[in-house]
């Protein structure tokens, strides 16, 4: 039995579920062309589960960890950092979701409510303690997002994408959760810390290596790291944008979480066999992403290759030991601001009928608004890691780390393919400042979409000031695990 | 001759045993597929008999319940409507033979050597636990299911509101020309929208009156 008292720490998924209802239902009194108050009520109710999450982190008060729900729920610092960048960046989402929908004239609640349902799977993901509720938040995330794709009924391609998605992603679980029964067979239990100290006592680990190249199969799929990345740039170029700039940012941040709490946390005996296996998923990420994204004229295709090269550098963090993880918790967190501001910039120069998913769509930019090509130049070159940016210093951290760890030739195979794929995004601000442009047309967005745009594209610059102290955080709660 | 319950339960087990293995391989051997769906419903009948034995009541009900009540009856539905034309045994047999031969020899090898293993006693075989009389399957499972596993179970109804959710968003949509009515709209209807009166001047009936003079 439990009181309300063990409820407390769940606070913020409690309100996240009920606001997702609340949402859904509001969506049905909503007109679609505008439904402002749907919006509203998502980012409140991000604000809320924000407000939630960081009062028990108030200066002066000591924050404890805590394990709920018979040991399936776990409240602890870690988690609550990665939950509130995925609040931040679900805010950017909903607003740019706005836009999108509302030039296409299709803005229904649902949609909102699905992306809560997901936000939901991520936080579970991220508190989950035990493998069936590391898995089940999965798969809330993953059905809510199989439907997102699919948003556009009518859309050819969106169908398409949505079916990979589905097979590709329900292929995944499968292994993930074979890889878990797996585990559970050999060491009798599914709770995390139970699983480390049952390890610990036992020497036969063949059914554990075995159960482990499952589950890193499983956790591939997810992230995208090649080579199980073949559905990421379908399914990048297919959905909608506002479903893609979704897909590409906080899930990610909830797939390492799935990552650390595995590997790390349950699995940290067996250590050298997952590093071996997550250096080559790495090094094979960073060279496929970045040579496959060089031809790419579709701009959503494009950031879908470069996504694949990220999250080989991010894996590659996983292997450089204990800093290694917080240096991947930061190029993550990093990784997905920008990457939802790349999106979010398609979304912003498109309009009704027409998608700016063309390279060509940026041609002459600085002509036709100076400042968006100045905050689309700070994206793309943060994303390339150029020095004075954001970008750059999360990947530093990571070589750091690797290259702390011995792993030379791992750290200078990733940065000569960095350099490579620094190449094309340089074509990109190329053809924005050098290329005339095609339309004069104005860019047309609402005042607070095109505010946090800025905001967005600006941490480029803007976090630089908070940089030591946001790696402090990343060392000291992943010491904490 | 009297039958002791070990006998008889090793009797029904062998029973069923042998029409699970039996029903197993009719469903992939039969060559019509509504048959071999309906060997799937007697080899999961069977099974749920053998959990029976092992005193699992509450997954052998479910196992009817759920597979043969609802999976294997919309199973059904699917091949029925699907109108399968019954592939020819001639070609059946040469290009899939050798294959299903190899894989079915693999796993006779990796059977023998998981007995040979466990006959070897490195794994210890627990025997059954035996409850005793009147002790219910349903309330313990239910009583993990909302104690222990409370957290999962309630992320597992909120992932079938999502699936709810999404499968209505994706096929709930109003068509184009859709000439369905709307029997709110009917109802609600007012006058005022659909018939437009026009106050106009009474007039002479001039025309006709005209011409008549003017013919005269």
């Amino acid at each position: 039995m439990f009181g309300w008292s063990e409820l407390v720490p769940a606070f913020p998924e409690i309100l996240v579920l009920s606001m997702a209802c609340v949402v859904l239902l509001v969506g049905l009194f909503t007109d679609k062309k505008k439904g402002g108050f749907i919006v509203f009520l998502s980012v409140i109710t991000m604000m809320f589960a924000a407000i939630l999450t960081l009062k028990d982190h108030v200066a002066g008060v000591e924050f404890t960890k805590t394990v709920i729900f018979n040991g399936t729920f776990i409240r602890d610092e870690f988690g609550d950092m990665l939950k509130v960048v995925v609040y931040l960046l679900m805010i950017s989402v909903f607003f740019y979701a706005k836009q999108y929908l509302r030039q296409h004239d299709n803005l229904q609640g649902e949609y909102f409510a699905l992306l809560l349902f997901a936000t939901l799977g991520i936080m579970v993901m991220i508190s989950g303690h035990n493998f069936i509720a590391l898995y089940l938040g999965l798969e809330l995330l993953a059905l809510s997002s199989y439907a997102l794709v699919a948003y556009n009924r009518n859309d050819l391609n969106g169908n398409e994408a949505a079916m990979k998605y589905f097979i590709l992603g329900a292929l995944a679980s499968g292994m993930l959760l074979y890889g878990m029964s797996l585990i559970y067979g050999a060491v009798g239990t599914l709770q995390i810390n139970e699983i480390s100290q049952a390890i610990a006592g036992q020497n036969n680990d063949m059914f554990l290596v075995l159960g482990l190249i499952f589950v890193i199969v499983g956790i591939g799929f997810k992230l995208g790291a090649a080579p199980f990345h073949m559905w990421v740039p379908d399914v990048y170029e297919g959905a909608p944008t506002a479903t893609t700039l979704f897909i590409a940012s906080a899930p990610k941040i909830a797939a390492f979480a799935l990552a650390v709490r595995i590997l790390g946390q349950s699995l940290d005996v067996l250590m050298i066999h997952w590093q071996s296996m997550l250096a080559t998923l790495a090094i094979v990420s960073i060279i496929v992403g970045n040579l496959f994204a060089l031809q790419q004229t579709n701009l959503k295709r494009l950031f879908a290759y470069s996504t694949i090269s990220h999250i080989g550098f991010m894996l590659l963090g996983l292997v450089g030991g204990a800093e290694g993880i917080a240096a991947s918790m930061f190029y993550i967190i990093v990784y997905t601001i920008m990457a939802v501001g790349g999106f979010g910039m398609i979304v912003l120069l498109s309009n009704k009928g027409m998608e700016a998913d063309q390279i060509a769509d940026f041609k002459g930019l600085n002509q036709r608004s100076g400042w968006y090509a100045f905050l689309m130049l700070l994206l793309v070159a943060s994303m390339a890691g150029f020095p004075p940016l954001i970008g750059f210093f999360s990947k530093l951290y990571v070589l750091k780390a690797v290259i702390d760890q011995g792993h030379i030739i791992l750290a200078a195979v990733a940065v000569i393919f960095a350099v490579i794929g620094a190449f094309y995004y340089l074509k990109i601000i190329k053809v924005m400042y050098f290329e005339e442009s095609e339309t004069d047309q104005a860019i047309d967005a609402s005042f607070d979409v095109k505010t946090v745009l800025s905001i967005n594209a600006l941490a480029q610059l803007g976090l630089l000031v908070l940089l030591p102290v946001l790696f402090q955080y990343c060392i000291r709660v992943t010491g904490s695990l | 001759m009297i039958i002791s319950p070990e006998l008889f339960q090793q009797i029904i087990f062998y029973v069923f045993a042998t029409f699970t293995i039996g029903s197993a391989m009719a469903v992939v051997t039969v060559k019509n597929t509504i048959y071999s769906a309906l060997f799937l419903v007697l080899c999961f009948f069977n099974t749920a008999v053998l959990w029976l034995l092992i005193e699992a009541e509450f997954l052998a009900i479910t196992l009817v319940l759920v597979y043969v009540g609802a999976v294997m009856v919309l199973f059904l539905f699917v091949v029925m409507m699907l109108d399968v034309k019954q592939a020819k045994a001639s070609q059946l047999k040469q290009s899939y033979t050798k294959a299903a031969l190899l894989i079915a020899a693999a796993m006779l090898v990796q059977l023998l050597i998981l007995f040979a293993y466990k006959l070897s006693g490195e794994i210890p075989s627990n025997e059954l636990v035996r409850q005793e009389q009147g002790y219910s399957n349903v309330a313990e499972v239910g009583m993990t299911l909302f104690t222990q596993y409370v957290y999962p179970f309630e992320i597992a109804a909120v992932i079938l509101l999502v699936a709810i959710v999404a499968a209505i968003m994706l096929t709930m949509r109003k068509r184009e020309g859709n000439k369905q009515m709307d029997a709110s709209k009917q109802i609600n209807i007012n006058p005022a929208e659909r018939l437009r009166v026009v106050s106009m001047k009474a007039e002479k009936a001039t025309t006709q009156a005209q011409s008549k003079e003017e013919e005269s």
